[in-house]
């Protein structure tokens, strides 16, 4: 067994932190964000010149070929730095899937371009009447001379508004819920009949709905096998749930970093804070906490690359599930601890406790990954 | 044991009913269904309509021009107004510093001041934290020295509620720096529109200015304006703190809030089910509703034996505020939770009703969505503001268990 970081990877967490506090302190990242683009464009460049964007791609088409823990370091700077870029989607979730899945000439057209951060893409696996369910997919994929016409609508595209280009997942046979029946194409956001609707998220980024009128796509857009998609789609959200667990961790560090700081400076009665019990013990359970959440976010890393899907998804979620209410109750401490500076925009507490709260909330919360995780509990039958 | 109201309980209840229904206005109600943004104009045109019907007050004695109810029949008030969608009214004024100058005022500024707090004239603000002193309230340093018929009031206070809408503001300001902390605190009132008051805005977590720090540089308060002795505040503020605290149980509120989660969670899909069938998030539901019933009952019971024993209420008003302030959280999050990928999209226009809002956002944007994640953030504010639950729990187990 090794728990540790490689030299290699150590190295690069080094200089992830050292840009994080020369490039992107809180003011500015408060900027990024406010910023019509929500995120440092000068920052994504960067990203691409250190390797970043190239890191978990295949060797063979520009990438370096690292692996979910190599991602999982990443996501948790992001995490401590609150960085708005959209590496999760472009990089880790829609990078997985073309690298997994995609046909040739994409991979050789995409991935390049991935890495060198010139192109960013989306997923849009999500409607609004289907909660967490990849497979609920009302959006319809029908012939359409030798490609498919796109209809239907596609809810909270994480990083929609700045993507060059979005992954679809669109019916083409079977009833919404089947778990076959599903395709997944590459739609350019020109794509005629295609409609954005960008706003930004609670947590300081972008997302973006997407309204499909008879979009039509040529058989070439298609990635992967045509009404087989779904488990290629749930392969990378894996993917990205172990990294959103990552970056969690990296959340609920900073946040207890934070809020110990608190303690021991701030005073009432004549005494710092942090020598009453019933704050030292809150604190204790958030250290365990911040602890456990690690183990969960290496054990997910270090299956998400497996190719057994149950083995694979069970990790996810089980960290998912566990992560989304460790951080809930780290989040809901640290502000409760911070008083009533944890509760002003103006300290990253709070920001820190809003994106905790929506990585929750994302790609299924606890509740979701629980019932997933204990559904795997069921005899077999 | 009989949990029903009386038949004139229950007269008294469709009374209030009848009269929400004919009285309150459809902008303001329709704002507080969809639980937008009320305005202060909102709030003060409620406090007016109130008032024309005798009900500007409902917690004070007729004597001052109140409607002399029981506790009960404040209850059942509460109950109604937050069921039908009515305002909350300026608890600044009406329920803190109401009590403290009916009780501790001369007759001066009762004469002068009420009558204005119960027409909606005047608008009131709390200044009691401090930076330096939150839990530890009595340790504050905004000073206020005599000189001739004037204080002259310097400091900062902060955590300030709508203090950007305020006429006047009741502060706790340090007159003495001898004996304990607590015994050189007085009650001051001071017009805020006195020269050397600055009031800055606070964003809070959820984007909303709701509160602010104020300065005072060198303000000047007519010697008048002070309540009751100099050097007493201490008394009155722990006297208005109860006073304060009695209403945080917020049973409307919670019931309020409970049937706007079941809307939600029945509008809410989940693979294309309305979400309320999912047994798991149900049962969410159910627990909160468990521990609401339960308090509301323990409300009722620590009001009406303050009532018979006809004594003020005791540090039992810590339960009622600990876990009123942990319902409405739960209540919170778990619309939230209800919302999915909902939860997601910060459209800050959307929470005026105004906006129209963009036709190829979900439906969802333009209904019930677009306050719920800010409300979460911004209800973390309940269990820290008015003596967090730290502090609650120190005082049940120092005044009632003996600890």
């Amino acid at each position: 067994m090794e728990f540790n970081y490689s030299e290699e990877q150590l190295a690069l967490q080094d200089t992830l932190q050292r840009f994080i506090s020369r490039d992107y302190d809180f003011d500015k990242r408060r900027k990024f964000s406010a910023s019509s683009l929500g995120y440092s464009a000068e920052a994504w460049s960067q990203f691409a010149d250190l390797g970043l964007l190239a890191l978990p791609l295949p060797e063979d088409y520009g990438g370096l070929g690292g692996n979910a823990v190599d991602i999982m370091l990443v996501m948790e700077q992001f995490g401590q730095g609150l960085l708005l870029e959209p590496y999760l989607s472009t990089v880790v979730i829609c990078g997985g899937l073309i690298s997994d899945a995609a046909s040739e000439p994409m991979k050789q057209q995409l991935l390049p371009q991935i890495a060198a951060g010139k192109v960013k893409i989306g997923l849009a696996g999500y409607e609004a009447a289907g909660r967490y369910d990849l497979s609920y997919v009302a959006c319809t994929a029908q012939e359409s001379g030798a490609g498919r016409r796109l209809s239907g609508r596609k809810t909270v595209v994480l990083d929609g508004p700045s993507a060059d280009c979005f992954l679809v997942s669109a019916r083409s046979s079977g009833g919404i819920g089947d778990r076959d029946g599903i395709s997944l194409f590459l739609v350019p956001r020109d794509a005629k009949g295609l409609t954005i609707a960008a706003y930004p998220t609670q947590s300081g980024a972008r997302a973006a709905d997407l309204l499909l009128e008879n979009v039509i796509v040529g058989s070439e857009a298609l990635i992967g096998a045509p009404s087989r998609a779904l488990p290629i789609i749930e392969r990378a959200v894996d993917l990205g749930v172990a990294a959103l667990c990552a970056e969690a961790v990296g959340i609920i560090n900073a946040l207890n970093q934070a809020t110990l700081n608190y303690l021991k400076t701030r005073k009432q009665f004549g005494v710092a804070i942090g020598t009453f019990q019933a704050l030292k013990h809150k604190m204790a359970d958030m250290l365990i906490a911040a602890e456990q959440s690690r183990s969960m976010a290496i054990i997910a890393a270090v299956h998400a690359d497996s190719h057994d899907a149950a083995e694979r998804h069970r990790a996810a979620s089980a960290a998912k599930a566990y992560i989304g209410q460790a951080g809930r109750l780290v989040g809901q401490h640290a502000v409760q601890m911070h008083g009533g500076m944890g509760v002003v925009d103006e300290l990253i507490v709070s920001h820190y406790f809003k994106r905790l709260t929506m990585i929750d909330l994302s790609f299924g919360d606890a509740d979701y990954h629980l019932a997933s995780f204990s559904d795997t509990l069921r005899p077999a039958s | 044991m009989d949990l029903k109201y009386s038949p004139e309980e229950e007269t008294f209840r469709a009374e209030v009913r009848a009269f929400f229904d004919a009285e309150l206005p459809t902008d303001i109600r329709t704002k507080l269904q969809l639980e937008r943004r009320i305005s202060k104009d909102d709030m003060v045109r409620w406090q007016k309509i109130l008032f024309r019907k005798g009900w500007g007050a409902v917690n004070w004695p007729k004597s001052f021009g109140g409607t002399g109810w029981d506790i009960v029949q404040q209850h059942i008030f509460e109950e109604e107004r937050a069921d039908a969608c009515a305002p909350p009214q300026n608890p600044f004024s009406l329920k803190m510093l109401a009590p403290v100058m009916q009780t501790f005022g001369n007759a001066a500024q009762q004469e002068y001041f009420l009558p204005r707090i119960l027409s909606g004239e005047d608008w009131w603000c709390q200044g009691y934290s401090e930076p330096g002193s939150g839990s530890d309230l009595a340790s504050l340093r905004t000073s206020a020295v005599r000189q001739g018929d004037h204080y002259i009031v310097n400091g900062q206070k902060t955590w300030n509620t709508m203090g950007q809408y305020a006429d006047w503001i009741f502060c706790l300001v340090r007159t003495s720096s001898e004996g304990r902390q607590q015994q050189g605190i007085s009650f001051l009132l001071i017009d805020m529109k006195s020269p050397g008051i600055t009031v800055r805005p606070i964003i809070m977590l959820d984007g909303e200015h709701e509160i602010n720090d104020i300065f005072f540089d060198n303000v000047q308060v007519p010697v008048q304006n002070l309540i009751g002795e100099e050097n007493k505040g201490w008394t009155y503020a722990k006297f208005l703190l109860t006073h304060e605290r009695s209403g945080n149980a917020g049973i409307g509120a919670c019931k309020r809030a409970l049937k706007k989660l079941k809307e939600i969670a029945a509008e809410q899909k989940s693979n294309g089910r309305p979400l309320i069938e999912d047994s798991r998030f149900r049962d969410r539901i159910a627990l909160v509703e468990m521990e609401l019933m339960a308090l509301e009952i323990t409300n009722l019971r620590v009001l009406s034996a303050t009532a018979k024993e006809q004594r003020a209420l005791g540090p039992e008003v810590s339960v009622l505020k600990i876990k009123g302030s942990e319902i409405i959280q739960q209540l919170a999050e778990l619309k939230m939770h209800a919302l999915g990928h909902d939860a997601l999209p910060y459209v800050r226009e959307a929470l005026d009703l105004a906006w129209v809002g963009d036709p190829l956002l979900s439906a969802h944007y333009r209904s019930y969505a677009p306050p719920i994640s800010g409300q979460y953030f911004n209800q973390r504010k309940t269990t820290i503001y008015a003596g967090s639950t730290e502090i609650q729990k120190n005082i049940i187990s120092q005044m009632i268990l003996g600890l």
